[in-house]
């Protein structure tokens, strides 16, 4: 059977036509199999739903109960019948109940990978390799110029201006799902022990976070009674970059803005953003990462979805490997 | 070369003032000898680094990846350097650790003990050693466009809040940015006196050569009823030309030519600096065009700038733009500290310098006589050359001090223009501004042939208060119609939109805006909420002004 009997890029995202289930669709589908719970791959309105419980307890905290018809929990590792395609979901590290979907039908197993990284990350169960014939990769930091340091590095920058900028509210956008507990929680294993204020836009997944285990320490809302210019003096707060450009920032102390993002790797990125503190803390793979982890599945083919396709699939072919872009549409960089 | 690129990450990325001087202040105070006089003199523009060709660089990178993977990275970063640092490393994790990276000194001292056939070696061998963040500053020194929004000023006001800090037991004095520069371009990087002065363990530097800078003595404005209060006859004016203030430093054969700041700029004007034929300190305005005594006419400030803010200048530059200076006092006379004298004895001694000096270099500024201050008004309205934008009141008695001291000398210039425009787009502000909008695009009527069109004519970001700009941010946010990234087009039609009262300085020709001309200085005067767009003033208004000023 070729590949593409089994999977194939449609309008409506990747579909498995023996099955009759999309993966990450970006349009009201069926029967979907949701990867994790960014609203660009998981999205409201499918009849059924196959996830994770985590992804599918996201999806309820952001969309509402009847964010689709019926909903079935899948966990790690355990193989599902679908209309005799056996799926399976796997550890993708990228944000809380993210992960790969593998999907195998008469010895041809392909791994669609949604976003993921190789990095450590206390707030998610780490990336597990799956062999494949051919294995879908995302390519969002696909370039070589992209290298995320080490997170930590980058929160010692935040807390050495916190020390050079004691007056000043250091405002760190963030995105509402996974950076902003990733950062949090990284901020706090190094060491930070005050008060940490959180937009409202945070609260919810927050909490859910807690719920599951993952440790945020104090985290207060960033609301006041009345204006006082000196409420967050030298606080922390998270929020989503959006949020800055509000009249929301205005009940800041001379805020500094930082972003964790892997996009600030680029100076320019950063400048255009208005951002004074670049933090480069990503939740998908930098291009070293990419490459180590094609070679580590080996596949027989990749094929490469939303971002820098054009890079990798020159790697690829200058590695021998067949590669292929797959110019899925409607898959942004939320989540980083 | 970590303290020093980290210092450049956040620079680059601060725009405010304050900002920037707290992170220089303690990187001059945290990073050792020599690294931290090597970087200042890197932020001054005066490190003197051997040089590398962006097209070597390149082809060291291209030693190492594919040409096809390094152009995507190329488009997609869009700055050489940049590009560089960051693909270094490859496919490989950046495993270099903060020890084991080369220092500032080390790398300045390597490169500059290079013959010429070992740089390309070196330079492959030092990016290998420093972090992406080292390489980057290192490839901005080597490439020489460090463009990070530092002067040479702001280094040296950093350079005084860093001093007075010394230990408990023995504090060290604040030293004064002016003092600061009156002895800095007598030392040399790494500057290792100096910093042992500002921190109370040396004493205060003495320098080889008085060709140096000294700080200059700057005029305030003058302000409704200053004048009343002052007798005319104790006061000399002068024409205030529209050039920029210089000062020439001549002395035991090396000719220097200054900025106000304090910038070293000799390089980029050589036709009056080989035509020094004197000894001492004069203060000046610089101009282009001809001299009094040679009876051509001093050009605007838009010719000017086509000789500002070059490292070195061409042939043709020198003949289409002939430089002067017009000298307005004597600081030193051959090494002779004159400045205790009186202006009118330091001027009588200035005009025998400038005598004797090249006739198409060098003139003396005049007096403008006058024995009442209505008189000096109206003949500062009515100034008989274009490039005066007003007239300079001193003091006769006054003696030469550096800085802005209230009395001895005004400046009363020719009143600013004013004109009705009508906001078009908005972008948000920066640092404490970055929630409002305040940096405006404005413009003002013009006739096409699809009728009456607003057509840009400026940008003016400051002027109006902060109650004022809550107006202004409001009506933006209300009235948005088109949005381009962290642009806002707003509604503008002939009964509704906003007029905003525009001021200026000048107004000139130019080719790069749509609307011909350009103008210096533009703020925002006032909120004109009792006028409509249809109101606002046209593209005629200002071409006449344009005309005028051409005479």
């Amino acid at each position: 059977m070729k590949p593409e009997a089994l999977l194939h890029p449609t309008p409506a995202g990747l579909f498995c036509p023996i099955g009759r289930f999309h993966v990450d669709p970006v349009r009201p589908v069926e029967r979907a199999l949701i990867t994790h719970g960014h609203s660009d791959h998981a999205r409201a309105g499918h009849g059924r739903v196959l996830a994770t419980r985590q992804t599918l307890d996201i999806m309820r905290i952001r969309y509402g109960e009847d964010f689709c018809q019926s909903e079935q929990a899948a966990a790690f590792g355990d193989e599902i019948e679908v209309d005799g395609v056996k799926v399976s979901f796997h550890p993708a590290g990228h944000v809380l109940g993210s992960a790969q979907i593998a999907l195998e039908k008469d010895g041809l197993r392909i791994v669609v990978s949604g976003d993921y990284k190789r990095g450590v990350d206390p707030t998610c169960a780490p990336f597990e390799p799956v062999a494949c014939d051919v294995f879908i990769t995302e390519a969002t930091f696909g370039l070589p110029v992209f290298h995320h340091p080490d997170p930590k590095h980058e929160i010692g920058k935040l807390l050495t201006s916190l020390k050079q900028f004691p007056e000043r509210s250091h405002l760190i956008g963030a995105y509402a799902l996974g950076k902003a507990q990733r950062v949090i929680r990284l901020i706090r294993d190094c060491g930070y022990d005050e008060p940490i204020f959180i937009h409202g836009a945070l609260a919810r997944l927050c909490d859910y976070y807690t719920s599951q285990g993952i440790e945020l320490g104090d985290i207060r809302p960033a609301t006041l009674e009345k204006k006082d210019p000196n409420a967050f003096k030298g606080a922390v707060v998270v929020g989503p970059p959006s949020a800055f450009q509000d009249r929301w920032a205005r009940r800041f102390n001379e805020p500094l803005i930082a972003f964790a993002s892997g996009w600030m790797m680029v100076r320019q990125r950063a400048k255009q953003g208005g951002v004074e503190l670049p933090l480069v803390i990503s939740d998908h793979c930098d291009w070293p990462e990419l490459l180590e982890t094609i070679g580590e599945i080996a596949p027989s083919e990749v094929w490469v979805t939303h971002g820098r396709e054009e890079a990798l699939v020159r790697w690829c072919e200058l590695k021998n490997i067949p590669a292929r872009p797959l110019h899925l549409v409607g898959y942004e960089d939320e989540g980083d | 070369m970590k303290a020093f690129a980290t210092l450049l990450d956040r620079l680059v990325l601060t725009p405010s003032r304050n900002g920037k001087l707290k992170l220089l202040a303690d990187y001059f105070r945290d990073t050792p000898d020599p690294d931290r006089g090597y970087g200042l003199a890197a932020l001054a523009g005066v490190l003197d680094l051997k040089s590398v060709k962006p097209a070597m660089l390149r082809e060291l990178v291209l030693e190492r990846m594919d040409p096809v993977l390094f152009q995507y990275s190329y488009d997609y970063v869009g700055d050489l350097a940049e590009t560089i640092a960051l693909v270094w490393d490859g496919g490989e994790k950046d495993d270099s650790t903060d020890a084991e990276q080369p220092s500032l000194s080390e790398v300045v001292t390597r490169m500059n003990a290079l013959g010429r056939t070992e740089v390309r070696s070196a330079v492959r061998d030092l990016l290998g050693h420093l972090d992406p963040s080292g390489r980057f500053a290192f490839l901005k020194l080597v490439t020489g466009s460090l463009r990070i929004g530092v002067s040479a000023r702001l280094a040296k006001q950093a350079l005084s809040d860093m001093s007075g800090h010394g230990d408990e037991e023995k504090p060290a004095h604040s030293r004064d940015v002016t003092e600061i520069e009156t002895l800095w371009h007598g030392l040399e990087p790494p500057y290792e006196p100096l910093f042992a002065w500002l921190e109370g363990r040396g004493e205060r530097p003495v320098l080889a050569t008085p060709a140096i800078f000294h700080s200059v003595m700057l005029a305030n404005p003058v302000e409704d009823g200053d004048l009343a209060k002052l007798d005319p006859a104790d006061y000399a004016a002068e024409w205030k030309w529209d050039g920029i203030r210089i000062q020439m430093s001549s002395y035991g054969g090396t000719r220097k030519l200054y900025s106000r700041s304090g910038d070293d700029i000799t390089g980029a004007f050589p036709d009056i600096v080989d035509a020094i034929n004197f000894d001492g300190v004069i203060d000046g305005e610089l101009l282009v065009g001809g001299t009094l005594r040679s009876n051509s006419p001093t050009r605007t400030f838009s010719d000017l700038q086509q000789r500002l803010n070059r490292k070195t200048v061409s042939g043709k530059m020198l003949e289409e733009y002939p430089a002067f200076v017009r000298a307005y006092d004597l600081l030193f006379e051959g090494d002779v500290d004159v400045r205790a004298r009186s202006f009118l004895e330091r001027r009588g001694r200035l005009g025998d310098i400038i005598d004797r000096a090249p006739h198409d270099r060098f003139d003396l500024s005049q007096l403008v006589p006058f024995s009442t201050w209505e008189e000096l008004d109206r003949v500062r309205l009515a100034p008989p050359d274009p490039v005066i934008e007003g007239v300079m009141i001193k003091r006769r008695d006054s003696v030469y001090q550096a800085g802005r001291l209230k009395g001895p000398w005004f400046k009363w210039k020719r009143d600013p223009y004013n004109i009705d425009a009508v906001m078009l787009y908005a972008q948000r502000g920066h640092g404490k501004r970055s929630s409002y909008y305040s940096d405006f695009t404005f413009g003002v009527w013009t006739e096409t042939p699809d009728g009456d069109q607003l057509v840009p004519v400026g940008k003016a970001y400051f002027g109006f208060t902060d109650a004022e700009l809550e107006v202004l941010d409001k009506f933006v946010r209300d009235n948005t119609v088109e949005r381009f990234g962290p642009v806002r087009a707003v509604k503008a039609e002939p009964d509704f939109g906003f007029v905003l009262e525009v001021a200026f300085e000048g107004i000139q020709r130019s080719t790069r805006h749509k609307s011909g001309v350009a103008m210096r200085f533009p703020r925002i005067a006032r909120l004109r909420t009792d006028k409509l767009p249809r109101d606002a003033d046209r593209l005629s208004t200002l071409t006449a002004m344009v005309e005028a000023r051409e005479g």
